[in-house]
């Protein structure tokens, strides 16, 4: 009776942990290189920012979510008026993975390092917001100040990239805030993170997060090696897959793949307006052409595009900002309607006309030009031959150049000597700050005419004031009307000639519960201290 | 062996009419993209099935292959012309001469012949009609691919110039250019033929390589190397037996040069 009853307590409980399966286990992904480093301060790269995301404390997340700031080791935060300082109210009893307490002097450590020339951060950078230094006053050990030399937008938000690291533990390297800490890295094989025991979060019910035990994280270069071992159920994720690989994983586990719906990359084309580039003087008038600009995006087929290059998995791009940017995106844009008779009748307006089933310009020279982007990206490639053929359309002719990378980046930003290219923007900010190197008539990335003295056209300047109107202000409503304006003035002029917003499209083994991949990175992880793993015996996709 | 050869020389000169013939029975414009139609699998309509922007698979191949069977040998004579040009007369004047020679082929066979090709494609000009970069992309092929034929034709020549034959006509008063032409070119045709045929599936390879890698034939124009991209993912997925197509033909074509080589090299 009494081996009963302790059978039948023990399935209880057994059953208890399987209802709620979030007891521990092991979750498994590829990173898809070598981790350059395991010092927070110094991520430039994926591998190492996915380590920091999983194993690094901060002040502040933004939900990938809701796209909002939300407390984390911080409390509660308060920016000044002027917006040049901001106080952060710390969390109490918070420990790092190794014992050792946290405190505001940690903050200042921590911020104090970053801003060390000598460090060369890449996360600085987006700190530096004017001449003079940045300071950090500890009100008490809970409590600290941060002020900036000058007024920065958005200044919550930046204190996402920053794990706050330890100035007094033994091993400052192994010392983390966040759910995991490193505990074995096997170069070119592995990188093995343990749960830390003193991570401050609890769930709802009281129990300490995260759920799992151990986070490995493979080294695997080869998507097709990743897709394999997915579908033999030797990793449990795959942070980010391209439609066509997609499309065949849902014919076969409908259920492990997710489409997040439009991400924040987009693919864009745009021609050569550079005053000394080595082209024909008639082309680049062509290319400076608003009319022809517009002709040749109203000429392009996207829903094909979407179609044909992406199965679906992809929107037609309405302007500068993807539709993912919740904060930033501008509702009022549309995506241009494919509109061949209206594209010819914009190039009559510049004096272009059909002869036979050849377009020529008003001097009689027959419109032909190339397209470069980079080989080996199979979408590039294709969309690149169906713009060919929509431009063929309305008797345009159009060359795709492939070129290795190297060539291809020498020439748009060295010599640009090329007519025009194809490729795509991957943004990971959402905050227009970060784009400000892009938009800006005198910026290197200004990739039609980049490094103007000052702006060549009247619609430049109004970009470039605009922009750095949104970039002094502190008002959010100011800020955003600043940039809804942008997004139209790029929209009507067509600098660049967006093409699409890829989806976001991920696979988690079934295996995987609490699993609710976002658009913004990391889309399937960024909420690990959630996740937990069902211990499968024979899983396969 | 002979109904190899035989089989050999049949599949040869059938693939070669076929793609020569590609205007008369492709069903479609190897560029013609049925949209609505992408990676569809054979039918009546599409014996192959359709390539991933909806272009008839069965159309491709037939212009493919003319392609990479027209232009592989004109590379391969281009090289083999540069060869004799180097090696041979290198071979035949022997001292300095030969020793000048054979230090750039050497040169040029340590070069990395990949990485040299596509630095010499990213200098190209870009506005080239896809007929244009077929014509370079196998110049580039025939121009830097001559160094290994060079080292074989200087040794057969330098061979044939000790030998007692041409040493008589020498003796007999026959000048430099004339004993070259009479004597030492008709001696070294076997080996040239033999480099001449073993360049072809070498530079019909070279294409499909730089084809794999984006860099070959640019498009809509189809070759063996820009289909055979299509089975990239091929491994991870189901088996979809009318995308090997271009495989297997390049596999049987280059097989049958090389069987057919076999007897030249007999003679040779």
């Amino acid at each position: 009776m009494r081996r009963g009853s302790l059978a039948l307590l023990l399935f209880f409980w057994l059953s208890l942990a399987a209802a709620f399966g979030q007891s521990g286990g092991e979750l498994r992904f590829y990173l898809h290189s070598e981790p350059k480093t395991f010092d927070p301060l110094l991520v430039a790269d994926d591998a190492s920012e996915t380590i920091r995301y999983l194993t690094g404390g901060v002040l502040v997340r933004v939900n990938r979510r809701t796209q909002q700031a939300e407390p984390e080791l911080a409390t509660s935060w308060t920016i000044s008026r002027d917006g040049r300082s901001i106080t952060f109210n710390l969390r109490e009893h918070t420990y790092y993975s190794d014992g050792t307490p946290f405190s505001a002097e940690d903050v200042a450590y921590t911020i104090q390092r970053l801003m060390d020339p000598a460090l060369h951060s890449p996360t600085a950078d987006s700190f530096r917001s004017g001449p003079g230094t940045l300071r950090t006053h500890v009100d008490s050990p809970t409590r600290i100040t941060i002020t900036f030399p000058a007024p920065v937008a958005g200044l919550d938000k930046l204190f996402d990239q920053v794990a706050v690291v330890s100035s007094r533990s033994a091993n400052k390297k192994r010392a983390v805030l966040g759910p995991f800490y490193v505990a074995d890295y096997k170069p070119g094989s592995y990188v093995l993170l343990r749960r830390n025991p003193n991570y401050w979060r609890r769930d709802a019910t009281g129990r300490p997060l995260p759920y799992l035990d151990t986070v490995r994280l493979g080294i695997q270069p080869n998507r097709d090696i990743e897709m394999m071992n997915f579908r033999r159920g030797q990793i449990d994720l795959i942070n980010w897959l391209d439609s066509e690989y997609f499309d065949r994983l849902a014919g076969l586990a409908p259920a492990v793949v997710h489409d997040a719906g439009p991400g924040l990359e987009s693919e864009q084309m745009w021609f050569n307006q550079v005053a000394n580039a080595p082209i024909p003087a008639y082309k680049r008038e062509w290319f400076r052409s608003t009319n022809f600009r517009r002709a040749v995006s109203e000429a392009i087929n996207r829903a094909d595009l979407v179609r044909v290059v992406y199965g679906g998995h992809a929107q037609p791009a309405a302007g500068p900002v993807s539709p993912a940017n919740k904060l930033w995106f501008n509702t009022k844009l549309r995506a241009p309607v494919y509109d061949p008779t209206g594209a010819l009748r914009l190039l009559q307006r510049d004096g272009f006309r059909l002869e036979g089933a050849s377009l020529r310009d008003r001097e009689g020279h027959a419109v032909e030009f190339s397209i470069v982007t980079n080989a080996g990206n199979k979408a590039r490639e294709r969309m690149a031959t169906m713009i060919q053929q929509d431009l063929g359309k309305i008797g345009i002719t159009m060359h795709v150049v492939t070129l290795d990378f190297a060539s291809l980046i020498e020439r748009i930003t060295e010599s640009y000597n090329y007519e025009g290219a194809l490729l795509g923007t991957a943004n990971t900010d959402l905050d227009p700050n970060a784009q400000m190197n892009l938009w800006l008539s005198s910026a290197e990335n200004h990739q039609w005419n980049p490094r103007q003295r000052s702006p060549e056209t009247a619609w430049e300047a109004d970009i470039d004031r605009l922009m750095k109107e949104q970039a002094s202000s502190l008002e959010p409503a100011k800020r955003k009307a600043c940039f809804d304006r942008v997004q139209e003035i790029v929209v009507e002029q067509q600098p660049f000639i967006y093409l699409v917003n890829k989806n976001v499209l991920s696979a988690v083994a079934s295996s995987v519960a609490n699993a609710s991949p976002v658009v913004l990175r990391p889309q399937t992880y960024w909420n690990i201290e959630t996740l937990s793993v069902r211990v499968q015996t024979a899983s396969k996709h | 062996m002979r109904r190899v050869r035989q089989f050999a020389w049949l599949l040869l000169a059938l693939v070669t009419l076929a793609s020569l013939g590609a205007g008369l029975w492709a069903p479609a414009d190897y560029a013609m993209q049925f949209r609505e139609a992408p990676n569809f699998p054979p039918s009546h309509q599409h014996l192959l099935g359709t390539d991933e922007l909806g272009r008839d698979r069965f159309s491709r191949v037939l212009y493919g292959s003319r392609v990479s069977l027209l232009m592989a040998p004109a590379a391969a004579l281009l090289s083999t012309l540069l060869a004799t040009l180097v090696g041979g007369v290198a071979g035949y004047l022997g001292g300095w001469w030969e020793r000048a020679a054979m230090a750039a082929t050497d040169l040029f066979l340590s070069m990395p012949w990949l990485f040299l090709l596509l630095a010499v494609r990213a200098m190209l000009p870009l506005n080239v009609s896809p007929i244009t970069s077929i014509a370079v992309t196998f110049l580039l092929l025939g121009l830097l691919g001559w160094a290994a034929s060079a080292r074989v034709l200087c040794a057969g020549a330098r061979g044939l110039r000790d030998s007692d034959f041409v040493l008589q006509a020498r003796a007999c008063g026959l000048s430099g250019p004339r004993l070259l032409a009479i004597h030492v070119m008709p001696n070294l045709r076997p080996a040239l033929l033999a480099q001449f045929w073993i360049s072809i599936p070498v530079f019909i390879i070279s294409e499909a390589n730089l084809g794999i890698l984006g860099l070959g034939v640019s498009e809509p124009l189809p070759s063996w190397g820009g289909l055979l991209r299509e089975l990239e993912s091929f491994t991870s997925f189901g088996f979809e037996a009318w995308k090997l197509v271009p495989l297997v033909l390049l596999v049987l074509v280059v097989s049958s040069f090389q069987v057919i080589l076999s007897r030249d090299e007999v003679y040779a």
